[in-house]
């Protein structure tokens, strides 16, 4: 715990704390999920938000959606968005890896007004570096769209907001409902339910869980739950934003479950790609996968079989933290420090932070969900119905270890020490404590 | 030598000009796109920062980057065992396969042209397209090898890429098909140079096929030897394309080029950290480079 002192992120207020008082500020009910309210009108003309509603001229607007089928939903956005604000806009493509990799020369060059990102510490660590400019005002008015679980996702860590969600995904355990009926399966809630499933699907001769490690980050899904399972949400935070230590026995005991569960997991994980691991769930080889709609759907999507394809929550391990935490990456936007046009993106920011608008953009992509909480599901298909009640019955959301931790300690430290775990169980115990003082090293500059 | 004097005293002003221009801008170029970067990364190797905001925010921290990657940086010790395994390869398979193939090729042989164009081939992939390559035949479940061998089902299954004991052959058997067309090239351009009255001359002398190459070819291909074995020793050392694409050069494909690039591309990064790992590959190349340059230079004197 010494580290903490030293953690950029250790502060006199809690992260807790922070959330309180600014949901207070933003006048927001504290729980469940706030109804349509009265600041949700989904057009933000002649809005209350101050002079933004009268805002004009053009804004601009850093895309990383530079795949057809995003770059097609941008494109239909923002027309519909120039008819919703009286905007002009103008959007900026680049390509989706690069976009990233580039992420901080572009914020200290001239970037766009606003732009695409992730919620989490990966949103959080540019805000602390003075890269980007609150949202606050924004957030006035699109307030009582949001969910409190996703409104926690938007702010740094100095409690102002800096991200306005756009849509999110699921994680969970997806299977084919064909080969589970046939073999007469049900979804486990306990782990102990969970390894006894897994054990009848090793003697029906099915590789229990399938997995596809080779480019490093799928595990992390399976790592995130397991931890929030067996040490709730709080510690599995804390732990990502380098305030709790890896040697601590919680996280060997997390390693530990896990230990058990790579006995019904596909063997040659690491040199798998995820794809081939959801189409062994697909074809029957497999009996679950740990993954995000986001990835599962497309591969069911495109064979045809997206009505074969379904999900369950992990299993509890701790009852004290139950299956409380769900794992759900949001898309977004935030606002770059020096926007030229200031009023005009909070007025586009505003429009972009409600149902209608998120549905247009998700009009083309059936495995994602509006951010917002009361979108209009007409169009929706199950498993995106699904995704809403599983997401908004979560008492906590987490974002996915390189969304919830920084990026250099995820992509240096733990894409290794995760695929040598995978590889060698019994390798973890000298590795935490090597995972523990690079975290050091790397969380202290 | 003092003739060479008075011709240069004999130049006009507008030749000193274009000298001036014709070996001034590649030095300036030099300097300033090459060497003030390399000796940048040097500085920054002592510093700690993560590229964001001005040269203020760099914090000084001494040799700590060095103590760090020596001590607490499990990926390293691998990475130099796996560069060293790759230039042994390198050494032992595609130069003297290349030298092979190149002899074979020289001797005009029916569809010669055919050939030369199959072994050059992969040379001219793009990287994209051997990585793609590397899943269709080494995928667990569905790759080419474990489907004609039978070696698909969880219990018999052959991880080529994911263990790490195999996949860095693996890959290497790539790395070195591809290698192996470019030094055939290097030698069989060196073989059309070979004065085909050497060979005459040797033939005339009794010499048999073997003995005129061992004593009278290969002789006379040392200039090709030294290229071939310096673009050995340069693409062990920038070797990364191939390993990055299959998994980032993680899991028992690390090599010193990719721990680089893990620590200063992305989103965020350790400028000081990945710079003392460039300067230790830079001192390494020059370790190489510069014994190179001092023979070729003596030698032209």
């Amino acid at each position: 715990m010494s580290s903490a002192q030293n953690s950029p992120y250790a502060r006199g207020v809690s992260r807790r704390s922070l959330f309180r008082g600014a949901v207070g500020l933003a006048g927001v009910s504290a729980l469940g999920i706030p109804a349509l309210s009265a600041c949700s009108s989904s057009k933000s003309s002649g809005g209350t938000g101050g002079d933004a509603g009268a805002a004009t001229g053009t804004v601009t607007i850093g895309s990383n959606g530079s795949d057809p089928v995003p770059k097609k939903a941008f494109a239909d956005l923002f027309a519909a968005a120039n008819t919703a604000t009286g905007l002009t806009t103008t959007v900026n493509t680049v390509d989706h890896n690069t976009f990233q990799q580039n992420i901080s020369t572009y914020l200290q060059g001239t970037p766009d007004d606003i732009f695409t990102w992730f919620a989490g510490y990966r949103m959080q660590f540019f805000a602390q570096q003075g890269l980007l400019h609150d949202v606050n005002d924004v957030w006035d008015k699109i307030g009582g769209n949001f969910s409190d679980a996703i409104k926690a996702q938007s702010k740094g860590l100095d409690g102002k907001y800096y991200f306005v969600p756009d849509y999110y995904y699921p994680w969970g355990l997806f299977y084919s409902k064909s080969l589970w009926s046939s073999k007469g399966y049900t979804a486990p809630t306990t782990w102990d339910d969970f390894i006894t499933l897994c054990k009848k699907m090793k003697s029906d001769g099915l590789s229990p869980v399938a997995l596809g490690e080779q480019d490093g980050w799928p595990a992390m899904g399976t790592f995130d739950y397991i931890n929030m399972r067996t040490n709730g949400y709080q510690f599995h935070i804390e732990l990502m934003q380098g305030k709790q230590a890896w040697t601590d026995a919680k996280v060997k005991a997390t390693f530990d479950h896990w230990t058990e569960l790579l006995g019904y997991t596909s063997p040659g994980a690491n040199g798998r790609k995820w794809q081939d691991a959801v189409t062994m769930v697909m074809n029957g080889q497999a009996g679950m996968c740990v993954h995000g709609l986001d990835q599962a759907g497309p591969v069911f999507q495109q064979a045809g079989k997206s009505d074969d394809l379904d999900f369950f929550a992990f299993p509890a391990i701790d009852p004290a933290n139950g299956q409380d935490a769900v794992e759900a990456p949001i898309d977004g936007w935030m606002m770059s420090k020096k926007p030229k046009n200031h009023d005009g993106a909070v007025k586009l920011l505003q429009w972009l932070g409600t149902a209608p608008a998120q549905n247009t953009y998700l009009a083309s992509s059936p495995n994602d969900v509006a951010a917002a909480s009361n979108p209009d599901t007409s169009k929706y298909n199950t498993l995106q119905k699904k995704s809403i009640e599983f997401v908004s019955s979560a008492k906590q959301i987490s974002q996915f270890m390189d969304r919830d931790a920084n990026p250099t300690f995820v992509s240096t430290v733990m894409i290794p020490a995760l695929q040598k775990f995978i590889g060698d169980p019994t390798s973890i115990g000298s590795a935490l404590s090597d995972i523990e003082s690079q975290k050091k090293t790397i969380y202290a500059g | 030598m003092s003739r060479k004097r008075g011709k240069l005293r004999l130049l006009t002003g507008r030749d000193k000009a274009v000298l001036t221009a014709m070996a001034g801008v590649p030095a300036l170029l030099t300097t300033a796109l090459i060497w003030v970067p390399a000796l940048g990364s040097i500085v920054l190797s002592f510093s700690k920062w993560n590229g964001i905001g001005g040269f203020d925010q760099i914090q000084w921290i001494g040799g700590k980057n060095y103590y760090n990657i020596t001590h607490g940086y499990p990926p390293f010790a691998p990475a130099w065992h796996h560069n060293l395994i790759w230039f042994a390869v390198f050494v032992l398979i595609p130069a003297p396969l290349g030298l092979y193939l190149a002899t074979q090729l020289d001797k005009r042989i029916r569809g010669s042209r055919i050939y030369q164009n199959i072994f050059f081939l992969p040379v001219v992939l793009s990287l994209a397209l051997v990585g793609f390559m590397v899943e269709l035949i080494y995928a667990p479940e569905q790759g080419l090898i474990n489907n004609l061998t039978g070696h698909t089902k969880p219990g018999n299954l052959v991880d080529w890429i994911g263990n790490p004991h195999l996949n860095l052959f693996a890959v290497l058997t790539l790395a070195v098909w591809r290698q192996t067309g470019y030094v055939m090239i290097l030698w069989l351009a060196g073989l059309k140079a070979v004065d085909p009255a050497l060979r005459e001359a040797a033939a005339l002398d009794g010499a048999n096929e073997w003995q005129t190459f061992r004593r009278v070819v290969l002789p006379s291909l040392r200039p090709v030897t030294i290229v071939v074995t310096v673009i050995t020793v340069v693409e062990t050392l920038r070797a990364f394309d191939i390993v990055y694409v299959v998994n980032r050069g993680k899991n028992g494909l690390e090599l010193l080029s990719t721990l680089i690039t893990d620590n200063i591309v992305g989103e965020a990064i350790r400028v000081g950290f990945g710079s003392a790992l460039a300067s230790i590959l830079l001192v390494v190349s020059l370790l190489v480079i510069v014994p190179y340059l001092v023979v070729t230079f003596r030698r032209d004197d």
